[in-house]
């Protein structure tokens, strides 16, 4: 039931603004036009800051460097109440959500989905965005290059979260 | 120059742990698959973008991105001021935090974009705003109601009740949500122009 509600979320959406778009008398055909048509130029000045990141992101992926860094702060998460096995997961998931996907459902298999394990690596997919890309997108949008400090306190968030999520579930499931 | 610093920190960094992981080759690769993967994910993206824009117009034309912003405005002035006066940049930046909680992750960032382009009037030579900072920041801790995609990936992963987890998800992304913006209040204090 919930399934078959969220996914019909979107089609449900658009269908009652265009439908209250005409109620009220509006063109929906010309705005829906116009505004797509502005979507297109937001969507190139994405392309050159997702270029310089992807690529970025690609080769710290390939290198390893993510498994190199596990190894080296897993003792720093114990003392913090987050299982060390954990570290893969929180070093991809501001990076990419591809690959935090991927990692999440490696490490609900191997601890079992309803593990306490488990159930902190979906919290910590569900509570937190992947901070790098959006960062790149919005600034990138708008021609920002000079973000200030939206990074590091973007990333106190993300931090914030998956500490919160060892907790969140300690919380709810005893 | 803090994205700079973290570009080419990630750079040096990704060809100083292939050479010692002996993974030269796939950083190389990975030169050639990002880019690439970076149109592919611009052109993917593309499509919602433009439609989602659209929609928003729709919404805008019709009165409804008025009223939406109504029940949100007196949360949404405290955290971004400087849009006091600019009604429809207030009303994107509703629109955007409305699907960010119906967890339409894909609706949510064209119409998060429409507000980022609105607040960027404001700022100069290319300098992120704090109003620009606060809209980023909350967009990159995820404040949704339902994770549809991590109850899937539970699913599949044979949980027994995949949607057990929200009162937990709420829990955290309200902390992550609420430390990013204590955050940003207090950055902007000590971040130089």
């Amino acid at each position: 039931m919930l399934n078959m509600l969220t996914s019909m979320v979107v089609p449900l959406v658009i269908c009652s603004v265009a439908a209250y778009g005409l109620y009220k008398k509006v063109d929906v055909y010309d705005a829906i036009i116009t505004g797509a048509g502005q979507g297109l130029k937001t969507m190139i000045g994405i392309v050159p800051a997702l270029i310089a990141l992807l690529t970025a992101v690609y080769m710290l992926r390939a290198s390893g460097a993510l498994e190199l860094l596990a190894d080296f702060a897993s003792p720093l998460l114990t003392l913090i109440g987050i299982p060390p096995e954990l570290m893969s997961l929180m070093l991809v998931r501001p990076i990419s959500g591809s690959a935090a996907l991927g990692v999440g459902s490696e490490i609900m298999g191997t601890f079992g989905a309803d593990s306490y394990i488990g159930r902190v690596a979906a919290v910590m997919l569900g509570s937190t965005e992947t901070t790098f890309y959006t960062v790149a997108v919005y600034f990138g949008a708008v021609g920002i290059t000079k973000t200030r400090y939206a990074i590091p306190a973007a990333l106190c968030a993300d931090f914030a979260g998956f500490i919160a999520a060892a907790w969140a579930v300690r919380i709810c499931f005893g | 120059m803090t994205m700079a610093v973290i570009w080419t920190g990630m750079v040096v960094l990704a060809v100083i742990c292939g050479v010692i992981t002996g993974n030269q080759g796939q950083v190389a690769t990975a030169v050639v698959d990002g880019a690439e993967a970076a149109i592919t994910l611009a052109l993917s993206m593309g499509g919602m973008i433009c439609l989602w824009t659209g929609v928003m117009e729709i919404m805008r034309r019709s009165g409804l991105a008025d009223q939406l912003s109504k029940l949100l405005r007196p949360v949404l002035l405290r955290l971004f001021p400087s849009v006091r006066q600019d009604r429809d940049t207030l009303n994107s930046i509703s629109a955007n935090v409305s699907a960010n909680l119906l967890g339409l992750g894909n609706a949510a960032t064209p119409l998060g974009l429409e507000a980022a382009r609105g607040l960027s009037r404001q700022s100069r030579n290319g300098v992120a705003t704090d109003a620009l900072c606060m809209l980023v920041v909350c967009n990159t801790a995820s404040i949704q109601l339902i994770p549809t995609t991590v109850a899937t990936v539970r699913a599949s992963a044979g949980s027994v009740s995949p949607f057990d987890i929200l009162p937990a998800v709420w829990l955290a992304s309200s902390i992550s949500v609420g430390i990013g913006i204590t955050a940003c209040c207090i950055f902007r204090r000590i971040w130089r122009k």
